[in-house]
């Protein structure tokens, strides 16, 4: 068989899987829409909490970045795993015991507040379908390049399949099937990364390989030789200030992301709240501290094969040929010498953003353009492992995208159909009402982040900065300040939320202003040394400054508020508590 | 209202939150210290081969948050167990 007709049948087992699922666990009350019915054991949530935290970007793309970074890949590495320990200790036990449906729910509640909940509300809108965009996108680019689809092909048949188990199951069929895909994407991962490992240093676990071989070493040598700095050098492409508020903003950013904190409502109790978080950064890790492994290791045998050898023999390597056709990889003679050279800075000039093939760079030697997908994409053939593993990972890459995407969508259409319609403009909808408005508000949803997928603005890689720094400077400090400080009152938290999302939006739309609004260069370079990614980190503070001294200024929380808690301090009753 | 409060919940939170306290003092000191600030001068030293800063960073201050939430999971479980607020 084909690597096309593995791919077809791989895909299509693993569509059907989580069809099947997604029928299986349809629901008929919005407690099972919404919160899963909440009997999702914590192994189980975990699993869905990776998955749905997992997206296209950390599959496929996430190592190849590492790669190019070398140590400062650890913004990411660390700074979308660290959160979870923010989420465990401090936002998840307290917010299951609430026991309501979404993060404006809690938000609203806590502050007696209407406008707090219509923030709240907005601001997950807007993070969920920054996000969601990325990850329509995501499918369309797996389908293009392992089954020579459109893009707006595979958007398409990515909107069905989510649509088709999130509007008959809600968030228990999401669920189930983030949970079968985390199986998927983990498999599809492994195999090639333990296969690479084993191939460059003859140890089969990338984790240990990269301990135990001089791995590291040998890959510093080359870099120093090529003229880069060493690998494992920190601060190269980063001052060490914004090294740190990154890693601080995207942790805060992720304990604050909506489509998170929802799967934390669906475990039976505040125990199983804390192990699911617990089993959800163990199965997350699996694969962060397999990516780094991967990064070096395939980073090595890249320049390996293929620096100083004559450029003949290089193209006629079946996936250097493969790869060069679809544009992830491109190499270019261009002192003459008939051998390929890899040296630092950009092998071809840029226009709009993309490489531009026809127009080598010549200020500097390098002669290989590698875009980042290409260390995930390439390494089963590099390898030279079986086709049916190329076909798993098509089907771990649309499994990463899909769940990413429907855990987003169920975060968006809640904001909508729950809080907007139900808390705020009709409370005396009855259920059957309710959880009909909850399934037609996925169809916008669908259709707006289907638009974005095939028709991406220019600025979505731009905007994610923005997600989490929303999240980190909007969210996060208002449910952190209504569990740990029972004199915060609504006058705090509204003028912290406002001044915190105020500054970062104000800010990044400085910072990025060329991308947003088109000007020839951002009106403001960073805010002493921090750039647009971290500075969710400085508007989170100022939330929490402002907060606190409002609050003091102003009369406390009503009796029944304290009173609420005082409840949400306390495991006992959470099972109960469900049924209003 | 503290007044008001039964004392044996208010120890309850007490000791969640120098719980979280002292876990999230380790959190920041290898995320930010270890990893980070110190990640330079830590890769003078070696883990096997690879240098100590960087695996930190890659590797390490990961499993540390891995274990940081199992511990806070299983402390929880005695607290809640030690002040009969468990389900």
């Amino acid at each position: 068989m084909t690597v096309e007709q593995w791919t077809y049948l791989v895909v299509g087992l693993s569509f059907a899987l989580y069809l099947y699922i997604g029928y299986a666990s349809r629901v008929r009350d919005t407690k099972g829409f919404y919160v899963a019915g909440r009997g999702v054991p914590p192994v189980a949530n975990g699993a869905a909490t990776a998955a749905d935290w997992m997206s296209a970007a950390s599959f496929i793309s996430m190592a190849g970045l590492i790669a190019v970074l070398g140590y400062d890949g650890a913004i990411y590495l660390m700074g979308w795993t660290g959160g979870y320990v923010l989420l465990a200790l401090l936002l998840a036990p307290y917010l299951r015991k609430y026991a309501r449906f979404t993060v404006p729910d809690f938000v609203g509640d806590r502050y007696a507040s209407n406008a707090a909940r219509v923030l709240a509300a907005l601001a997950t809108i807007f993070v969920s379908l920054v996000y969601v965009a990325g990850q329509m996108r995501g499918i369309g680019i797996v389908f293009s390049r392992f089954l020579e689809l459109e893009i707006a092909q595979g958007v398409l048949i990515g909107v069905a399949v989510v649509g088709f188990f999130a509007i008959l199951g809600g968030m228990k069929g999401v669920t189930w099937t983030q949970a079968a895909q985390y199986a998927v994407l983990i498999i599809a991962y492994l195999i090639p990364a333990i296969a690479i490992a084993y191939l460059v240093v003859g140890i089969p676990i990338p984790q240990i390989a990269l301990v135990s071989s001089d791995i590291s070493e040998r890959l510093n040598q080359i870099q120093t030789q090529l003229g880069f700095a060493e690998y494992t050098q920190p601060f190269q492409s980063k001052p060490m200030i914004d090294v740190l508020a990154i890693t601080a903003a995207l942790m805060v950013g992720t304990a604050g992301l909506p489509h998170v904190i929802i799967r934390f409502y669906t475990t039976p109790d505040v125990r199983s709240a804390r192990y699911s978080a617990f089993w959800a950064l163990v199965f997350i890790g699996l694969l962060y501290t397999t990516a780094p492994a991967l990064a070096i290791f395939a980073r090595y045998n890249l320049i390996q094969t293929l620096h100083d050898k004559p450029i003949e023999q290089v193209t006629q390597i079946d996936w250097v040929a493969k790869w060069e056709q679809t544009g992830l990889l491109k190499i270019v003679d261009k002192n003459g010498d008939g051998r390929v050279q890899f040296a630092k800075g950009k092998a071809f000039l840029e226009k709009g953003g993309k490489p531009d093939f026809s127009q080598p760079d010549f200020s500097n030697p390098n002669e290989v353009y590698l875009d980042n997908d290409i260390i995930v994409l390439s390494t089963p053939e590099v390898a030279q492992l079986a086709p049916f593993v190329i076909a798993l990972l098509a089907a771990g890459g649309l499994a990463a995208a899909l769940s990413t995407a429907s855990g987003l969508l169920i975060a968006m259409s809640s904001a909508v159909a729950h809080d907007l319609y139900y808390r705020v403009f009709n409370p005396r909808a009855p259920e059957r009402l309710r959880l009909l408005v909850g399934r037609v508000m996925m169809i916008p949803a669908l259709a707006v982040a289907a638009y974005l997928g095939i028709n991406p603005p220019g600025f979505v890689a731009q905007v994610v900065a923005f997600a989490f720094g929303l999240a980190a400077s909007g969210l996060f400090p208002a449910i952190l300040l209504g569990i740990f400080d029972p004199r915060m009152n609504k006058q705090g938290a509204i003028a912290g939320m406002v001044v915190g999302l105020g500054f970062t939006t104000v800010m990044i739309g400085l910072m990025r202003a060329p991308q947003l609004f088109g000007t020839p260069d951002p009106l403001l370079k960073d805010f002493f040394g921090i750039s647009a990614e971290g500075i969710g980190i400085v508007g989170m503070a100022l939330n929490l400054i402002v907060a606190l001294i409002v609050s003091r200024l102003t009369p406390p929380p009503p009796e029944h508020i304290r009173e609420m808690v005082e409840s949400i301090r306390v495991p006992r009753g959470a099972g109960q508590a469900l049924e209003e | 209202m503290r007044s008001r409060e039964p004392t044996p919940l208010r120890a309850y939170w007490r000791a969640n939150v120098r719980l979280i306290a002292t876990l999230l003092s380790i959190w920041f000191l290898v995320a930010y210290g270890v990893s980070i600030l110190l990640a330079e001068p830590l890769n003078r030293f070696r883990l096997g081969e690879v240098p100590l800063g960087f695996w930190f960073a890659q590797q390490g201050s990961i499993y540390v948050f891995i274990l940081l939430i199992w511990i806070y999971a299983w402390r929880m479980d005695k607290l809640d167990q030690q002040y009969d607020v468990h389900e």
